[in-house]
């Protein structure tokens, strides 16, 4: 089994090393160091939120509102810092609370009511923009506190940014409650049988409503981290996070049929989208082009994970007809 | 009325790898005839049936529809020729009137657009040969079981069936509904179609048939005036079967008892009432859809509970879900392994554990090394064969398969386990450990439920018998009464 998932995950990686390779002979500026820590330092957020997204994914769900809970977070977040003088660590802690809240609710609506969580989400994806607007007023609010922005600008040692140090633990951190934890193990139960799963005894929906509570917990990390690196709170600033965050889960190997993937190959996604974004830029590509690009990006990826699902359905079949006679 | 041949099987044999479906089976079918065909459980009927619809190619021999030779039917050759058949499950689409399910896929039109009004017209006439009143333009959603069923006999009839197979037509059916079904059928014969009718329920096969055939293990029995014949001559023919495997001895006896069903009422089920002991096995018996499945359901928590309770070690069980059964002791190896029992893309590890989970975590965190023990102590003790335990549980056979579901269970250390089919498409060889392994189980003082359709499994395993029949108990047969009429008698509720 490992195997098969390593031989997986060093597919995703071939592709990311294909792509590296592609660039460094387009653009010699790509190959720099700087260069690196600047794609880490951008894909920082989106792989954060592609932490919980993993999640949400394995258990067959989907969070398409994670884009605009980073708008609310971070202009609560900013509201907070500036309006009322909150101290930036209380701040924080808030809109970490908040980021948990909005994924519960999520959750719950999903769980007692059985809606489609692509719907659920999409609806509170578009009151969670509505609200960010209400309170910013569409206007930008910045100058916040030092010791804050160094969280995303700053490095250690003039080499290593803080942010990638956020990023890494969230890494481990989400690795850890996959691989180790009684949860992680129920995911992916309940995202490849979730009838079996009930049946042997495992509680679907405390555990769903974990997954899309995490899923707020971490985006709301991501939103924050966000925030101190641009240093401007706006209400477009999340727009788009929840497209990214699932291309990188599903170009990652993380299936968006529910049931399969690692934390390694979302982040592996996650490099390859952010390569991706970062050559074309450096190309100087056009930006609708771009979208283009990442549009297509989704829609290969999503196409061979249902593909290689149903070729292994089909042969399964063929398998029980064999066995069943 | 009843004319001559209309369709004749010459020598049909279906083999499958290891399995002999149908064999060699002649027999002939008359023109207005109401021919029942009655069988146990996995006998061959629908085998048989899906031959005669061209579902399935046999293997060998010819079919013969009004002189007509075919070596195999394909579904639309058998439509051609009038063959239509009526499935268990209804084929409507519930937001469409009841005229256009009846044309569905041969709709009459009007240029580009469907001619609604002749539809209409030729629904009301078909209704009106069946002598019943629906208006065509009612949505089917809106109809009863009864009503949507005879649309579907409309649809049958609109192809000018001439001849009409009908599946348990009654299953899901009231007792006002089925009397206008029997109507309707005396009709259609009268018309001269010919009415194959597929039915456990020996009463209605008494009221309606006019010829009776038997099949027992895929062989034709005999057929039978129905006039001439009874409902014991008939048993007799359907189990005439030798008990030929052989079952592991057990020895011990049973002790106290462990759970009361009182009056148990919902899922289907009424008024269930019966106890278990430790240290036996409890078969339960009955045809298929007789509500063995749902009763286990209530049981084990998975389904709600109307009326009725569970007495279970001296107190009332009240569970909410299947986590706090199986806490209170109680696990369901469930009839559909690959969908209930097993999660296929999840190694044996991950499978055997699942249940237990909790119990070698600390905080949560799996103690993987716990983990692993867990898993050899079982894939040891009950011989699960596979090189490794981080194999995916798609890749075992069946046999191996429920093994790691019995592995799940007996990690938890269960007082009651409740057995549904355990050795359904499971080989031989691995049958007579999964034999051994209840006996042991029972042995250890564990109290074992056990709902088979295999007849020989149920009287070679069982110390008592419940027998089911539509949802209700029939009776409780004693170890020296369990005899296959005996079953029988009380399975298709005879006596």
């Amino acid at each position: 089994m490992e195997k098969i998932l390593r031989r997986k995950e060093f597919g995703v990686l071939m592709v990311l090393f294909a792509l590296i390779v592609f660039f460094s002979i387009v653009s010699p500026q790509f190959l720099q160091a700087k260069n690196f820590f600047n794609i880490t330092k951008q894909i920082a957020t989106v792989g954060i939120v592609s932490v919980g997204f993993t999640f949400v994914l394995i258990t067959g769900g989907i969070d398409l509102s994670v884009g605009y809970q980073i708008s609310l977070d971070i202009v609560v977040v900013a509201v907070l810092m500036r309006t009322f003088g909150v101290p930036w660590f209380l701040a924080c802690i808030i809109g970490i609370i908040l980021g948990i809240i909005i994924g519960l609710i999520n959750g719950m609506i999903i769980v007692k009511s059985h809606v489609a969580p692509l719907i659920v989400t999409l609806s509170m994806m578009t009151i969670l923009k509505g609200l960010s607007y209400l309170i910013t007023n569409g206007l930008a609010i910045f100058k916040f506190d030092k010791s804050f922005v160094a969280l995303g600008q700053e490095t250690i040692g003039g080499v290593i940014p803080i942010s990638l140090l956020f990023f890494v633990a969230i890494i481990i951190i989400g690795g850890f409650i996959l691989n180790k934890t009684v949860y992680g193990r129920y995911f992916y139960a309940i995202g490849n049988n979730v009838e079996a799963a009930k049946l042997s005894g495992v509680n679907v929906e405390r555990v769903q409503l974990l997954a899309y509570g995490l899923c707020g917990f971490f985006t709301s990390i991501g939103a924050i981290l966000m925030l101190a690196r641009l240093n401007s709170a706006q209400s477009s600033t999340g727009d788009g996070y929840e497209f990214n965050s699932l291309t990188a889960c599903v170009v990652g190997g993380v299936s968006a049929n529910g049931g399969k993937g690692t934390i390694a190959g979302a982040i592996i996604g996650c490099l390859i989208v952010g390569v991706l974004q970062n050559g074309l830029a450096i190309m100087n590509i056009n930006e609708y082009i771009q979208e283009v690009i990442k549009g297509v990006v989704l829609l290969i990826a999503v196409v061979y994970d249902t593909l290689s699902l149903l070729r292994n359905e089909k042969i399964k079949k063929i398998k029980t007809i064999n066995a069943d006679n | 009325m009843v004319g001559d041949t209309i369709l004749k099987l010459n020598h049909i044999s279906k083999l499958y790898p290891g399995v002999t479906a149908l064999n060699n089976i002649c027999m002939e079918f008359r023109e207005g005839e109401i021919h029942a065909i009655v069988g146990e459980n996995g006998a061959g009927k629908s085998t048989m049936i899906k031959t005669i619809s061209g579902a399935i190619e046999p293997t060998q021999g010819t079919i013969e529809i009004l002189g007509e030779i075919f070596n195999k039917l394909s579904p639309k050759i058998s439509r051609q020729k009038g063959v239509a058949v009526i499935y268990q499950e209804f084929t409507l689409i519930p937001v469409l009137s009841a005229a256009e399910n009846i044309f569905m896929g041969e709709f009459l039109m009007n240029g580009i657009v469907l001619d609604n009004k002749e539809m209409g017209k030729k629904a009301s006439e078909l209704f009106e040969r069946l002598q019943v009143k629906i208006d065509p333009k009612t949505k089917v959603a809106d109809l009863t079981t009864g009503f949507q069923q005879i649309v579907e006999i409309a649809k049958a009839i609109s192809k000018k069936a001439k001849i009409l197979i009908m599946d348990e037509p009654s299953a899901p059916l009231t007792i006002t509904e089925v009397e206008v079904m029997y109507n309707i059928i005396d009709t259609l014969k009268e018309q001269g179609v010919t009415i194959i009718y597929i039915s456990h329920r020996l009463e209605e096969i008494f009221r309606l048939s006019d010829r009776v055939t038997i099949i027992r293990d895929g062989c034709y029995v005999t057929t039978l005036n129905t006039k001439d014949t009874n409902k014991q001559e008939v048993i007799k023919y359907m189990v005439g079967r030798e008990l030929t495997e052989s079952y592991p001895e057990r020895t011990n006896k049973a002790a106290e008892t462990v759970m009361n069903v009182h009056n148990l009422t919902g899922n289907g089920v009424k008024s269930i009432s019966f106890n278990l002991k430790r240290g036996e096995i409890l078969g339960m018996g009955g045809l298929v859809g007789a509500g063995r499945t749902e009763l286990a359901q209530l049981i084990f928590g998975s389904e709600k509970i109307v009326s009725g309770e569970i007495i279970y070690k001296g107190k009332a069980l009240t569970v909410k879900n299947c986590e706090q059964s199986i806490n209170a002791g109680i696990s369901m190896i469930p009839e559909d392994r690959k969908r209930h029992g097993v999660i296929l893309d999840m190694t044996i590890k991950d499978n055997i554990t699942m249940p237990s989970l909790k119990r070698i975590s600390k905080r949560n965190v799996i103690n993987q090394k716990k983990e692993i023990e867990v898993t050899k102590l079982y894939q040891n003790s009950l011989e699960i064969k596979t090189p490794s335990i981080f194999q995916y549980v798609k890749n075992l056979s069946g046999g191996n398969q429920q093994k790691v579901v019995l592995a799940k269970w007996l990690a938890r250390n269960p007082d009651i386990i409740i057995f549904d089919e355990p050795t359904r498409g499971i080989d031989v060889g691995a049958k007579q450990e999964i034999y051994q392994i209840m006996n042991n189980l029972a042995n250890e003082g564990k109290a074992i439920i056990m709902i088979s359709s295999d007849m020989e499994e149920l009287i070679g395993m069982s110390d008592r018998i419940v027998v089911l029949n539509k949802g209700r108990m029939t009776g409780i047969l004693e170890k020296k009464d369990i005899s296959q009429e005996n079953i029988l008698l009380k399975a298709v509720g005879a006596n």
